[in-house]
């Protein structure tokens, strides 16, 4: 069967088998490696996309039922050469290790940041509760979702400007939380 | 000499005042991993590459009477279909293990645990191997199956490995270690005798990227190019070249972006085996990738002790000795990936962190039916269940002499000034010293507010709980004359260039899985040669590409890769000085190092930086006889002694009274690894490690019934902690240098996952202590816990 997507805002359309899933389709089809895929289950959340803005587990979901979406993936996330703040937030508080869950973490937080622009820490851990790391221990992860939180895109051409090296990455994660 | 600091040092990226060496420092391989341009095994594609899938036993123990492939090898796609019998006319039916064992590729007699390899289909597409793996036919014979652990030795059970000549039971290996009648004759003096069974479930590393190897298999020139999920390319090689035949020199090991380890990606798998052999019969590149329910079910587990535990001690709380024997399960095959001449791994660190007049140890692994495996999941050889059974055994103590958990340990530590310290079975700890870590954990807790919250919520009939825990780890082996596997001493190499411009590449024999070496590695040569780590590039994973060594496990990267890098860029400065004084034209002895740069004694502005030195060694100044034109060294380092890390943890957990559920409140780290390389990697390895911990003690457990089906084969089974079980980890550290390491740091990756189990269930204990609960055994799940509320405490299953 035929389907069409828009994939990180380019249209996109393939011959497929109608049992091909989503994630498959994604790194197989389209070469986006990206998005991992984890536990066959839908438990680990490691294939965790954006289908309009909200994240889904893609392991769960067939390549045919995204026909007509709009898929974003952690390719997505930069735009213009200019990482999100999410993946400058991963970097600036050790929000990754091995990397591999880190592509549907950071998803998973932009689409909580669209919708709540400063949630607290509990509602990070409630957005990101389907998902699994196993090297960070999870607490990291928050601080980096709320470094993004405190860093809007265009954070650094406003009112951060002129700080050293980033604003944020001369203060301890405790202060950005606060 | 002890420094204490509650937080650590944090200065900025970037700041003007960071030191270039050591620091906290963002991490040189995130830029790719937030892109989603890791290169993980699954993300290789090679030209016409195939898919391989494997046919897996539905049955613990079984003959193989027949396997029907006609249909399989039919399927629109498939290349073909490999079974035990093809292999045994290759002779790689049977491969070594790396505990002088021997595991079946395929099948070829009889099935001997769920989910072991049976048939191997090689196809254009992975849908399609997986269409073909329903379409084999295969009939067994069912034999009964020995699961529990504690009847594999009965005169009845079963012979499990009837594969090998003349055996007649399921006996691996009796191993002990320490003085038996020194032991006994303590015992029997002492004023308290305690024992108690303490059992480690058998547990999973499950590290998010499953296992998995793309084989390329060059039929002209005989080259064999395997991509692997491995943290060991260098000792992978070695053992391709021995059991395929594939000369050395012909086999090359990728071991890519690894998605994390723990340890389940040190052994050499049968599907990696597989992979190469259908390759080598397709003429085709081979990717096999095991799914979720085949990394539980087949690949290395962890844990699996039986543990009998006894403590003596005086009667005011001094501690005398301990004592135990063991049943360990090693699964169908002994092939736990452990150093030679220690069957048990480094278990005999069970002496913990405290001055014994006597210890003793016996040790008996057995066969079952269940997965091979045996050290895996961050666990230090071992350490983990060594660690265990001692901190719950003084615990055992604390509460029937009703002293305070925490002051019995204090009581007992090794002191400071009896560092290097020669314990009971043979360990000789490099340093030490445990009050000032054990004391600023209890002030980071607020420990005496903490007993009297408790006092108070006992009181109105609610269940708090504080567990402490203090371990000592051993990791870091070498040194070679001690620590083998399959031959290969434990020592690591690396190599050193510096480039004309000043820019230079270390090549190590370590592999990372998430450890951030890329980073920590670079930190190193900074500090040694003054240079920044964003000059330097770290190169690793690729055996065509960096010098012989063992490999990452058992926390040894930074004790002994970590060693070689310091080395290694000492010997690089070494040399710098003999070129930095042709070109001042000066003598050798007359300059004195400055980070970055050697100057002339008594005129700093006389100097060459390193930048400098290294232009004039490929350049045109005169060098002195026996030194050759470039600033590059290389070295292997054999470590004189391991390092001995240690921690002091505290935990407080809630039970609700009426679902026996446990929630972890706060969990308060305080490690000492020695000289702190990068304050947030290390942060980072201890805050998993912790995770590990909650994990393990609260809902992990690779479980089976009576016919040996595995209970745990996929994430809705094997639970796995997410943000929400797990709390905001406070962590605090002290610094006590290994005396005997380069830099003087010691290992830090396990750190966490040893000591924070005995922390968590010393809370449940404790939690539960108005029930006369005084031990239960790992994972405390609601339904246990409750149960042990009610007096029914059970076994794992």
């Amino acid at each position: 069967m035929q389907i069409s997507m828009a994939v990180n805002g380019d249209e996109v359309t393939r011959e497929i088998e109608p049992r091909v899933l989503l994630v498959h389709f994604i790194r197989e089809n389209l070469g986006l490696t990206g998005t991992h895929w984890g536990c066959d289950t839908s438990n680990c959340g490691t294939c965790v996309v954006l289908m309009d803005g909200q994240p889904v587990k893609s392991c769960t979901v067939l390549a045919a039922m995204a026909d007509g979406h709009d898929i974003r993936t952690v390719e997505g996330l930069a735009v213009g050469g200019t990482l999100d703040p999410v993946q400058q937030g991963f970097m600036e508080e050790h929000g990754l290790q091995c990397g591999f869950c880190t592509p549907g973490m950071m998803l998973t937080a932009r689409a909580l940041l669209d919708r709540k622009p400063h949630p607290d820490d509990a509602e990070i851990r409630q957005a990101i509760s389907g998902q699994i790391c196993r090297c960070t221990g999870y607490a990291t992860i928050v601080r980096s979702v709320q470094w993004a939180a405190a860093h809007p895109p265009g954070w650094d051409t406003e009112t951060d400007a002129g700080t050293d090296d980033g604003g944020a990455a001369g203060t301890t994660a405790e202060e950005v939380t606060a | 000499m002890t420094t204490v600091q509650e937080h650590a040092p944090n200065p900025a990226a970037g700041d003007p005042g960071r030191p270039i060496g050591f620091g906290r420092l963002q991490r040189k391989e995130d830029p790719r991993f937030v892109r989603g341009k890791g290169n993980y095994l699954d993300d290789i594609v090679l030209p016409g590459m195939l898919h391989g899938a494997i046919l897996r036993a539905p049955v613990a123990h079984a003959r193989l009477v027949s396997i029907d492939t006609s249909e399989a090898l039919a399927h629109p796609g498939v290349r073909a279909v490999i079974t035990g019998k093809d292999l045994q006319a290759l002779n790689l039916a049977w491969a070594p293990t790396l505990s002088a064992d021997v595991q079946a590729v395929l099948v070829t007699d009889k099935v001997r645990f769920q989910g072991q390899e049976v048939a191997f289909v090689v196809a254009e597409d992975r849908y399609a191997a997986r269409d073909a793996l329903e379409l084999i036919d295969v009939e067994y014979d069912m034999l009964p199956p020995v699961i529990d652990a504690r009847h594999a030795l009965d005169a009845d059970a079963p012979v499990i490995r009837d594969d090998i000549e003349g055996r007649t039971d399921n006996r691996i290996f009796d191993w002990e270690i320490g003085d038996a009648a020194e032991t006994e004759a303590v015992f029997a003096a002492a004023d308290v005798v305690l024992t108690q069974e303490v059992v480690y479930p058998r547990v999973h590393p499950a590290p998010m990227e499953t296992c998995g190897a793309v084989a390329d298999f060059d039929p002209i020139d005989g080259r064999l190019t395997l991509y692997e999920t491995t943290q060991a390319p260098h000792a992978h090689r070695t053992l391709y070249a021995i059991v395929a035949g594939i000369p050395e020199h012909k086999i090359r090991i990728v071991s890519p972006d690894i998605g994390g380890g723990f340890g389940n990606k040190v052994g050499i798998y049968p599907g990696y085996v597989l992979a190469v052999v259908g390759s080598i019969v397709t003429g085709k590149p081979v990717k096999w990738v095991e799914d979720r329910s085949e990394n539980l079910m087949s690949t290395s587990f962890a844990r699996d002790y039986i543990m009998q535990g006894e403590i003596a001690a005086t009667k005011e709380g001094k501690i005398l000795a301990v004592r135990t024997s063991v049943l360990a399960d090693h699964g169908a095959f002994n092939a736990t990936a452990q150093p030679t001449k220690t069957p048990a791994g480094f278990f005999s660190i069970f002496t913990g962190s405290y001055d014994l007049k006597a210890a003793y140890c016996k040790v008996t692994g057995v066969y079952t039916n269940k997965a091979p495996g045996g050290v895996a999941y961050a666990c230090s050889f071992r350490v983990t269940e060594a660690v265990y059974l001692v901190e719950r055994m003084v615990d055992i103590l604390a509460r029937k002499l009703e002293m305070d958990p925490a002051e019995l340990r204090l009581k007992n530590f090794i002191k400071p000034e009896q560092f290097p310290y020669a314990n009971k079975t043979g360990w000789v700890y490099d340093s030490g010293n445990y009050e000032p870590a054990m004391r600023l954990s209890m002030h980071m807790a607020g420990y005496e507010d903490l007993r009297r919250e408790q006092r108070e919520k006992r009181e109105r009939g609610e269940l708090m709980g504080i567990g402490v825990s203090f371990f000592t780890e051993t990791v870091g082996a070498g040194p070679r004359k001690h620590f083998d596997i399959v031959g290969l001493g434990m020592a690591d190499g690396a190599e050193l260039r510096v480039h004309p411009t000043g820019k230079a590449v270390v090549r190590i024999s370590v592999q990372s899985q998430g450890q951030g070496h890329e980073t920590t590695f670079a930190q190193i040569v900074a500090e040694e040669l003054g240079i920044p780590p964003e000059s330097i590039d770290v190169v690793h994973g690729d055996t065509d590409q960096t010098p012989f060594g063992l490999g990452t496990y058992g926390s040894r990267s930074t004790p002994v890769s970590g060693g070689a890098v310091a080395l290694v860029a000492r010997k690089v400065r070494d040399k710098a000085r003999f070129i930095a004084a042709a070109m001042l034209e000066t003598r050798p002895e007359d300059l004195e190092w400055e980070k970055g740069r050697w100057f002339v004694k008594g005129d700093p502005s006389a100097g060459k930086t390193i930048a400098e030195i290294a232009f004039g060694a490929h350049g045109t100044v005169a060098l002195p006889d026996g030194i050759d034109g470039n600033l590059d060294a290389e070295v292997t380092y054999d470590p004189p002694n391991l390092t001995f890390p240690f921690g002091a943890y505290i935990c407080v957990v809630d039970v609700d009274a009426g679902t026996g559920h446990v929630k972890v409140r706060r969990f308060i780290a305080v490690d000492d690894c020695g000289t702190r390389i990068n304050p947030m990697i290390i942060e980072g390895q201890v805050h998993g490690g912790l995770t590990d911990g909650v994990g393990m003690a609260l809902m992990e457990i690779i479980a089976f019934d009576e016919d040996g089906n595995c209970l745990s084969g996929s994430f809705m089974d094997y639970l796995i902690p997410t943000a929400m079980e797990v709390p905001d980890w406070e962590t605090g550290f002290t610094v006590t240098p290994s005396p005997h390491h380069p830099i003087g740091a010691k290992g830090i990756g396990e750190s966490a996952t040893v000591g924070s189990p005995p922390a968590i269930v010393n809370a449940i204990v404790d939690a539960l202590a108005p029930y006369g609960v005084t031990h239960m055994d790992m994972p405390c799940t609601p339904a246990r816990v409750w149960e042990a509320m009610q007096g029914r405490a059970r076994p794992p299953v």
